[in-house]
């Protein structure tokens, strides 16, 4: 679904991401880790056609990010770090705007529109003004809005940052409903508990890819019994920056 | 005389009809010189909280205190006395790191030079970068001159604000590390935090939801009132070992906790789910745990829920 082959962006002489190298698979649960500045969000941003790469070479879903950055918007879904609603639209509204820019038709906005809702138990809150919902629900909400228009892959950008720990693992358990689904899920995320629920993690330090791994020969290759040992380990390994 | 004395505080944002209580009754206390953990997901009235401590938002009902001082009457006391981080960055982008700290130091009559003592530990990992803008910093860094600058005019009470949020886990380690250091000093420290795990570097805390209060106490305590066994269990379908386990006769609540699914029992049934699972499961593994500050906060949520 994501082919990297030494994909770099730098800003002036400053380098954000240094020639990394992943591929991901389709249907995975894919984590993204690393500390702060490490470049995960610009890696994102070049994944998802929103930031041209300097050098290298990425293919995602079939496309090209240099020439058909384009067919990438149609095909993923994006939930940023920030809630992305629209706070003074209603939660049917929300979704109308999200699915009609994504040009799906009215029949199936309609149907799948009340589908969503009903899962999320949010049926009698369709015509509420989302910011009148309670953080957990708006999440939740955004998350259904991101894979709305069936991507094929969605990028998650630390989607569970403040969320209580119940919410949170509603959530999760939203991210392995849409990856039976066939959607590939493509997630950053600072809680390393929630490593151990990716399929596969890659862990990025300074700029690089320093692992990359299931979490249990991960912690085996580190010789540590959880994931926040695994990530210790490399960022004594790594040269920091500051 | 405690340091923070809160009392029956309400705040509620918004018209009567479609307000948000942030906050609803209220109470702490917190001693001189303790580290005080406030630790909650966003909404839990955190932030409200601190605004009303250092003075920046007049609360409803109830009444507060810091080192003695009235919130309301004698906020012009507390403000000197007082260090606050907020949640966002609020440092002035424009200017350099040393001015930055100067600023703050001067607006207090105070002066680098005088309480450098205090800072040195965490200023000095940002000195070299002195003469550098401050919008020009990475987030770890930004977040000490920050903490300088809260630090600097030597307050009697610290409120930081998520100081934690969105920063990596080495960078975590790194600033807790820095906080036991400033205890050492004699600062009162109050810290609020989304992040259960980092519940146990407090002497106490007070797990918020909602606005409410679910629990004040130490850590250890807080586990230790944990009533119910709890179990960690695994196996090669984690999806459908949970929807197993949920339906299970002995089984209070279950959920998922990094690599294993922690299972809240009804009474000592660890032979007997051992046993109907492994009918219907293979590769499975049971194993009794200790429920850490997260168990805790999941099931006192869930009877505040049920309430």
């Amino acid at each position: 679904m994501i082919i990297a082959d030494k994909l770099t962006k730098r800003f002036g002489d400053f380098t954000a991401v240094d020639a990394i190298s992943f591929e991901v698979n389709k249907g995975e649960i894919f984590g993204f880790l690393g500390a702060n500045g490490a470049g995960k969000t610009t890696a994102m941003r070049m994944l998802s056609g929103l930031s041209m790469p300097t050098s290298g070479k990425a293919i995602v879903a079939g496309y090209d990010v240099y020439r058909e950055n384009e067919q990438i918007k149609r095909n993923i879904g994006y939930m940023s770090q920030k809630f992305s609603l629209y706070e003074d639209l209603t939660v049917k509204e929300n979704i109308r705007f999200y699915a009609g820019i994504y040009g799906k038709s009215n029949q199936f906005i309609k149907e799948k529109t009340e589908r969503v809702l009903k899962q999320l138990h949010l049926s009698g809150e369709a015509d509420k003004l989302v910011k009148s919902l309670p953080l957990g629900w708006k999440q939740k909400l955004a998350f259904s809005v991101a894979i709305f228009h069936e991507p094929r892959l969605v990028f998650l950008d630390e989607p569970t940052g403040g969320v209580d720990p119940v919410t949170r693992r509603e959530f999760w358990h939203m991210i392995y409903g849409a990856a039976a689904e066939g959607i590939t899920v493509f997630v950053t995320t600072h809680y390393m508990d929630e490593a151990e629920y990716c399929n596969r993690v890659s862990i990025i330090m300074v700029k690089r890819i320093d692992a990359l791994d299931t979490h249990k020969q991960l912690k085996k290759t580190f010789s540590a019994s959880s994931m926040d040992e695994v990530f210790l380990k490399l960022a004594r390994k790594a040269v920091r920056t500051e | 005389m405690n340091a923070v004395e809160v009392k029956n505080i309400k705040k509620k944002y918004g018209t009567k009809k479609s307000g948000v209580t942030a906050l609803n009754d209220i109470s702490i206390s917190v001693q001189p010189g303790e580290l005080f953990g406030i630790i909650g997901p966003d909404g839990a009235g955190k932030t409200s909280l601190f605004r009303i401590l250092t003075t920046l938002l007049i609360p409803d009902g109830g009444s507060a205190s810091v080192d003695g001082f009235d919130v309301v009457k004698d906020y012009t006391s507390i403000r000197k006395r007082v260090g606050y981080m907020p949640g966002r960055f609020s440092l002035y982008q424009d200017l350099t790191v040393k001015e930055n700290l100067d600023f703050f130091a001067t607006i207090f009559n105070t002066s680098i030079e005088e309480n450098y003592e205090l800072v040195k530990d965490i200023y000095s990992q940002i000195e070299p970068f002195k003469d550098r803008r401050a919008g020009k910093l990475s987030g770890g860094m930004k977040q000490k001159l920050a903490l300088s600058c809260a630090l600097i005019h030597r307050p009697s009470v610290l409120f930081l604000d998520e100081p934690t949020t969105g920063v990596d886990a080495v960078s975590r380690k790194e600033f807790w590390e820095m906080l036991q250091r400033l205890k050492q000093q004699g600062i009162t420290i109050l810290v609020s935090t989304p992040y259960m795990d980092e519940a146990g570097l407090c002497d106490r805390v007070a797990l918020m939801q909602s606005g409410k209060i679910l629990s004040i106490d130490t850590p250890a305590q807080i586990v230790a009132s944990f009533a119910k066994p709890l179990l960690a269990v695994k196996s090669d379908n984690m999806l459908h070992l949970l929807s197993l386990l949920k339906q299970s006769e002995w089984v209070e609540d279950a959920y998922p906790f990094g690599e294993f699914h922690h299972v809240v029992m009804k009474g000592e049934f660890k032979e007997e789910i051992a046993a109907s699972l492994s009918s219907e499961t293979s590769a499975f593994e049971v194993l009794d745990v200790k429920p850490n500050i997260e168990d805790c906060f999941i099931s006192l949520m869930k009877e505040a829920n049920e309430q």
